[in-house]
């Protein structure tokens, strides 16, 4: 059996915050850009994000994700983006083809330039237990209550007490879940000072230096143990669900699928193609951007999209090289400005470390 | 967990959210009995929605599993939809009187 073959110029895998950056910034350059996504609606999870950004206005300050998700969406439509939903990636071959299942079955599409803004996947973490109905994921927690209205359940404990950790606690707590704890083996909270008071004043307890021993239950989690580490002196929480952020990895199957050279960084999240500072895989016509590039947040996914892009136009011969190098100097240095604080410094160094490599 | 408590549930009213990913109330069947879900939803949701938090059991050991990543990764929610057998419940959408089975139950 033959796959029936599409042709396009440029195909972008992926429609959160960098894919859709990188075919904006292809259309404008007059490329014809299709957007791949399994997903049925576009903007990857901006969707389920429904505080208010901060930062600067270029990257939606002052807006919730969602509403960032749906102005990219109307400017993709808008400037003649095909958006692609329901449309899973399965493969992505040696010869660049990739292989998509629609809603009318699988074909192939042949395009000349192709950016991976898969995202990433969150990781976890393994106790007695921890395959007991009730423990998930923070995001995916996150995704049944914003997007589906549904509760994980009604005490929750978190853990986790980086960003991902006190905003969905946060959540937890509008949408009317109890929070009976956020723990983290650590011994100081790891997000911004802004998302741990909200949820501090809130009256949440912080366990620090804890970690869980045994989940409990038998349909599902009914009570959690945990303790302080060193000291051995346990504590049982009645809880129905157990969420854990700690941390998310670059989705990055794709990449190593098309042959593209894989590069292990721990500050990054992971496994990831190696990738230069212009976004450009080893591999011809194959760029890298967002998550999937390294873990980092929507603001930088969306530099990092717009200069994927850019680099992708050049080198499909739409763009001349000063004008590109003209537009990417203005992305290098939102880049800058983004990796500037104490969070973005590690992720500087891991990045630069990777150009070099 | 005290008698008749239920976990999870529906999101009675949100201050930020306007609508949810369902649509019009349908019925739907979990093992042959009938259950509220919005058209639309992920399976996965309407379980939670109805209060089921087991989604299959382990074809080993037979402990239940449940919805873990909702993003069509780590194939914890499989469960046989309308007759096709593992189908991710985070991924399948409801439709008006779907039957999901819950698979390692008989066992």
């Amino acid at each position: 059996m033959s796959l029936a073959v599409e042709e396009r110029e440029m195909a972008v895998v992926g429609s959160g915050p960098a894919g859709m950056c990188a075919a904006l910034a292809a259309v404008r350059a007059g490329a014809d850009v299709v957007v791949l996504d399994e997903n049925e609606r576009a903007g990857g999870q901006l969707t389920k994000q429904i505080h208010r950004f901060f930062g600067s206005r270029r990257h939606g300050a002052g807006k919730r994700g969602f509403e960032i998700a749906a102005e990219l969406e109307r400017e993709c439509r808008g400037e003649g983006v095909e958006l692609r939903l329901s449309s899973t990636v399965l493969g992505f071959f040696p010869g660049g083809e990739l292989m998509v299942e629609g809603e009318d079955g699988v074909y192939v599409l042949r395009a000349r330039a192709v950016v991976m803004a898969t995202g990433a996947s969150e990781k976890s973490l393994a106790f007695p237990g921890w395959t007991l109905p009730g423990v998930m994921g923070a995001g995916a927690a996150q995704t049944l209550v914003n997007l589906h209205g549904v509760l994980p359940g009604r005490r929750v404990l978190m853990v986790g007490t980086g960003n991902v950790g006190l905003i969905v606690s946060y959540q937890l707590l509008q949408a009317g879940a109890e929070v009976v704890g956020i723990l983290d083996i650590s011994d100081r909270v790891g997000g911004y000072e802004v998302h741990y008071r909200r949820v501090r004043r809130e009256g949440v307890p912080f366990y620090l230096r804890h970690r869980v021993v045994e989940a409990r239950g038998e349909e599902g989690v009914e009570e959690v143990l945990v303790e302080e580490v060193g000291r051995g002196r346990g504590r049982v929480l009645r809880a129905d669900a157990i969420c854990l952020a700690v941390g998310l990895s670059p989705l990055a199957e794709l990449a190593a699928m098309r042959g593209c050279r894989m590069v292990y960084s721990r500050e990054l999240g992971g496994f990831l193609p190696w990738h230069d500072g212009e976004m450009r895989t080893d591999r011809p016509g194959t760029y890298v951007a967002g998550d999937a590039a390294g873990v980092e947040e929507a603001s930088v996914a969306m530099e990092e999209g717009r200069m994927a892009g850019i680099s992708a136009v050049e080198d499909l011969g739409r763009m001349r090289g000063e004008e590109a190098e003209r537009a990417r100097s203005e992305v290098r240095r939102f880049l800058l400005e983004l990796r500037g604080g104490p969070y973005g410094e590690g992720k500087l160094r891991a990045k630069e470390c990777l150009y070099c490599a | 967990m005290a008698e008749g408590e239920r976990v999870s549930g529906r999101v009675e009213r949100h201050a930020v959210i306007e609508s949810f990913s369902g649509g019009r109330e349908v019925v739907i069947f979990v093992d042959g009995a009938p259950i509220a879900a919005r058209e639309g939803e992920p399976v996965a949701a309407a379980l939670y929605g109805a209060g089921i938090r087991v989604t299959r059991h382990a074809s080993k050991s037979g402990e239940p599993r449940g919805p873990f990543c909702m993003i069509g990764r780590c194939t914890e929610c499989c469960m046989t939809v309308d007759g096709a057998r593992n189908v991710r419940a985070c991924r399948a959408l409801v439709k008006e009187g779907m039957r999901v089975e819950t698979p390692g139950r008989e066992g």
